[in-house]
């Protein structure tokens, strides 16, 4: 027997009603019921940080947390940032800075930095570097995005 | 890497939890943060017939401490911990925000609870071994009312605690101040579950050792106090050769298991290192 429930959530400031099987993820939810496909997943168990979204405000692995408990509670995904014609702050500073070289890990990270520069918006480099390791990049050896969350920071317009 | 089907109960108190907990039986679970069931879920490794989601029972996110000591409510995020800034308890219990730092990652510490973290039970777990190292109490409440379980009762083997299956832990309760205490770990990348943590802490009179507490976490089936390394410090004075005398002893008492992390013979070492850097900042911290 499928354990069914109705939910709303609200995803980038929109109201979502959708119909879900309680083991679902989040992730899934979003990217299959919810056809938000930006929030990428890599290895499913909380390790690479890919799904990194936020739920009421805070970073949370959506591989971590099934679609369900987001019932009645506000998700911030990638989609909810800029758009490609007009990106904000934050991927605007990944661009110039080479902090991306295959995308696939992108969302996650643009996710956690914006939980970071909402919290704490003058990092350090050691802060910076601590929350950034949280995430797993094959792809740029991380100096590049180290430096796109520098830059990020010191034009002090992250865009919420 | 999906989970198998199970029930979703969210509930908004203790009482509800434990009332649903109680009627859906041994193979429901509590699900607080989910940054280890969720995962173990998605392997398979559990596959529980419910979950009742706690997450949401604010009464249990909070941290007071006054002159009977230190209470954290069972669904306190890691990350609040480490942020604690209330100045009595972040000088009486500054062991506990400045080893949160070592648990998992940023969006780990800001889902996953203390609570939770201290159910669960692994070996290798922060909270569990500072529980363990600062005399912890662990309030447990049940069909039956609240009981108050001293955390050397408390964990009794890999993952398992006391806690009856229809019981749901509430609070941990720190009583005496230890403000020489810390944390140090081992692991091959940051965030990682440590191959080897030790934990010390000392009651200094002058340079004279009045009570000590040494904790070793991923060596055994539970988090560990070693005595032996404990009694070479109790009333000792303590300088470099006491600090190296009972960071030999506890690699000498321990009897760590092999795995592709290591021999056992590494973790010994890695013991040895660890509680003499445990010792070191433990007894310059609050100098």
């Amino acid at each position: 027997m499928k354990d069914i429930h109705d939910i709303e959530i609200t995803i980038n400031g929109e109201r979502r009603a959708v119909t879900v099987e309680s083991r679902r993820t989040l992730a899934d939810v979003l990217r299959h019921d919810l056809g938000l496909t930006g929030t990428h997943l890599g290895c499913e168990h909380g390790v690479c940080g890919a799904c990194t979204v936020l739920v009421d405000g805070l970073p949370a692995r959506s591989c971590l947390m099934f679609g369900v408990q987001a019932d009645g509670r506000e998700v911030e995904t990638v989609e909810g940032l800029g758009t490609p014609e007009n990106l904000n702050t934050l991927q605007q500073a990944f661009m110039t800075e080479h902090g991306l070289q295959c995308g696939f890990c992108t969302p996650g990270f643009l996710m956690l930095l914006t939980a970071l520069l909402r919290e704490n918006p003058n990092p350090s480099d050691d802060e910076i570097r601590d929350v950034v390791a949280s995430n797993i990049c094959r792809c740029t050896g991380y100096a590049g995005i180290l430096r796109a969350a520098r830059l990020a920071a010191d034009s002090d317009a992250i865009a919420t | 890497m999906k989970p198998s089907a199970f029930e979703y109960h969210r509930v908004r108190s203790v009482d509800e939890a434990v009332s649903l907990l109680t009627r859906l039986g041994g193979d429901a679970k509590l699900l607080a943060g989910g940054q280890s069931l969720v995962g173990m879920m998605n392997f398979r490794l559990a596959r529980p017939s419910a979950l009742i989601d706690i997450s949401l029972v604010d009464a249990l996110n909070y941290i007071t401490s006054n002159e009977e000591g230190l209470r954290i409510g069972a669904l306190t995020s890691h990350r609040a911990v480490e942020r604690l800034d209330d100045p009595v308890a972040s000088e009486r219990f500054s062991v506990l925000p400045r080893s949160a730092h070592w648990i998992g990652h940023y969006a780990i510490r800001s889902v996953g609870t203390f609570g939770g973290s201290i159910a669960h039970a692994d070996p290798a777990a922060e909270w569990c071994m500072l529980a363990l190292l600062l005399d912890a109490e662990v309030v447990a409440v049940g069909p039956q009312g609240e009981r108050v379980v001293p955390i050397g009762d408390f964990f009794t083997g890999f993952l398992q605690t006391d806690l009856a299956e229809d019981e749901m832990l509430t609070e941990v309760r720190i009583r005496t101040a230890w403000p020489h205490a810390a944390l140090h770990e081992f692991s091959r990348r940051h965030g990682d579950f440590a191959i080897v943590a030790a934990a010390a802490a000392v009651q200094m009179s002058g340079d004279h050792c009045t009570d000590a507490r040494i904790v070793i976490g991923g060596v055994d089936s539970t988090v560990i106090r070693v005595a032996d390394a404990e009694s070479v410090l109790t009333g000792a004075t303590i300088n470099a050769e006491a600090i190296g005398e009972a960071a030999a002893a506890a690699a000498r008492a321990v009897d760590p298991p092999e795995d592709l992390n290591g021999s056992a013979a590494y973790r010994r070492h890695l013991t040895e290192v660890l509680v003499r850097r445990a010792l070191d900042e433990a007894i310059a911290h609050g100098e």
